[in-house]
C-alpha cells in the first residue's frame, strides 16, 4: 500500500507541476529535500541515542517487572479469562512494558509471542479472539511514557519547548486507548465469535 | 477550563524526573550504568540508519507534492471534511498516512516541523497526534500473523475508532492548552 502511495505522490507532483508549468521547481525542491534530509537525520541523532541510552538503563535495572506489578490490576481486568501467571499474561504485560519505554524493538517480538499464546487458547482458531482483539487494539494506540522520537524531532526543528506535548500526549492516548478499549467490548457483544458459545476456552 | 500553569509544570519536571529516578534506580540496582547507556546508544544510532532512507523518501516525496501544487489541491479537496471536524489543513496528509507508514509519518511530522514550525499549533498538534496514534494497519496485518486467525472481527473497526478518538482529542486538547 505504502508503495502506492509513495509513487503516486512522485507522478502527481510531476504531473501537476507540469500543468502548473513548474516543473523544473518542483524536481529542484525534490533533490532539495533529499540534500536536506541528512541533516534532519543528523540533527536528530544524538537526541535518540541519548534516550535509547537512558531507557537502556532503565531496562537493565529491572523497570520492567516493577512496572509489570503495577500493571496486573490492569491487564486482569482487560484479560478476567487469562491465568494471573499464566504464559499469555505474562507475554501481554511484557509487550505493554515495552511500548510503555517506547522500545518499539522489543515491543514486536513480544507481542506476536504473546498473539501466539493466545491462539493456543483460542476455540475456534479461524475467528480473533475477544482477548486478541483487546490486546491489538492495546498496541494500534499505544501509551508511551516519554515520547522520544517526537521530542528529537522537535528539538532539531528549533522548538522552545520540546517536551510541552507530553501530557497533551498522555491525555489523547489515554482517551484513545480508552475508545478503542470500549470498542472492543461493545462491538464483540454484539457480534461474537459466530456458531459457539465458547468464544475462547478458559485459562484457569 | 484545565489548570494550564499544572500542565505545563509537569511537562517541564516529567523528563527530569524519571531521568533522576531511572539513573537512582540503576545505581541502587548496581546496574554498569555507564556500559548499558553506552549499548543503548548503540541500538538508538542503528534506529537513526533504519530511519534515513524512509525520511529521505518521504521528505522528498512531500517537497514535490508542495512544490508542483498538489499539495494544496488535495488539502483543498478534503477541507469540507477536516472543518467540519476541526483539524487544520497541514495536518490531514499525517493524520492519513499516520495508520499506514509509520517511517512514512515521521518524515511528514519532520516536514510539518521544519515548515509550519514546531511551536506553531499545528506543529504542536501534529506531535501530539503524532505521539497518541500507531501504525494501526501494519501492526494488525503484523501480529494477526501470529496466528492461524482468518477473521480479525472487531479489532480492525476498534483500532480505527481509536484512532480517529486520539486525532481528535488531539486537535481539541492543543486548542485548549495551547489556545
Amino acid at each position: 500500500m505504502i508503495n502506492y502511495i509513495w509513487g503516486w505522490m512522485i507522478l502527481l507532483s510531476l504531473v501537476v507541476g507540469a500543468l502548473n508549468g513548474r516543473l523544473e521547481y518542483t524536481v529542484n525542491e525534490g533533490i532539495n529535500a533529499a540534500k536536506n534530509s541528512i541533516t534532519v537525520v543528523l540533527s536528530f541523532a544524538g537526541i535518540m541515542c541519548m534516550w535509547s541510552g537512558i531507557m537502556k538503563i532503565a531496562d537493565d535495572g529491572g523497570i520492567s517487572s516493577f512496572i509489570g506489578k503495577l500493571l496486573s490490576p490492569i491487564t486482569h481486568f482487560l484479560f478476567p479469562r487469562l491465568k494471573k501467571t499464566g504464559p499469555a499474561m505474562r507475554t501481554i504485560i511484557m509487550n505493554i512494558t515495552a511500548n510503555l519505554l517506547g522500545m518499539g524493538n522489543a515491543a514486536t517480538p513480544l507481542g506476536l509471542k504473546a498473539m501466539g499464546e493466545l491462539d493456543k487458547l483460542s476455540a475456534n482458531r479461524e475467528y480473533a479472539t475477544d482477548e486478541m482483539c483487546t490486546f491489538v487494539v492495546l498496541n494500534t494506540a499505544s501509551f508511551q511514557l516519554i515520547p522520544t522520537t517526537i521530542i528529537a524531532l522537535r528539538a532539531a526543528a528549533g522548538s522552545e519547548k520540546p517536551f510541552e506535548i507530553i501530557v497533551p500526549i498522555w491525555l489523547a492516548s489515554g482517551f484513545a486507548i480508552l475508545c478503542a478499549l470500549v470498542s472492543v467490548k461493545l462491538l464483540s457483544k454484539l457480534c461474537p465469535v459466530p456458531s459457539s458459545k465458547i468464544i475462547s476456552r478458559n485459562d484457569k | 477550563m484545565p489548570d494550564i500553569y499544572l500542565i505545563s509544570r509537569i511537562c517541564v519536571f516529567a523528563v527530569p524526573i524519571i531521568l533522576g529516578c531511572i539513573i537512582a534506580a540503576g545505581l541502587f540496582r548496581k546496574v554498569p550504568v555507564y556500559e548499558s547507556f553506552i549499548s543503548g546508544a548503540e541500538d538508538g544510532i542503528r534506529t537513526v540508519i533504519k530511519i534515513f532512507p524512509i525520511l529521505l523518501a518521504v521528505l522528498t516525496a512531500v517537497a514535490m507534492l508542495r512544490a508542483s501544487g498538489a499539495m494544496e489541491l488535495i488539502i483543498y479537496f478534503i477541507k469540507p471534511v477536516t472543518d467540519f471536524l476541526g483539524i487544520p489543513g497541514d495536518i490531514v496528509p499525517l493524520a492519513l498516512l499516520r495508520p499506514i507508514s509509520g517511517g512514512g509519518s515521521i518524515g511528514l511530522l519532520t516536514d510539518i516541523l521544519n515548515t509550519s514550525g514546531a511551536d506553531t499549533f499545528t506543529g504542536r498538534a501534529a506531535s501530539v497526534i503524532m505521539g497518541s496514534t500507531e501504525t494501526t494497519f501494519y501492526t494488525l496485518a503484523v501480529y494477526f500473523r501470529a496466528t492461524k486467525v482468518k477473521y480479525t472481527r472487531v479489532a480492525l473497526p476498534a483500532a480505527l475508532i481509536g484512532d480517529m478518538a486520539g486525532i481528535c482529542m488531539s486537535v481539541w486538547i492543543c486548542r485548549i492548552i495551547f489556545g
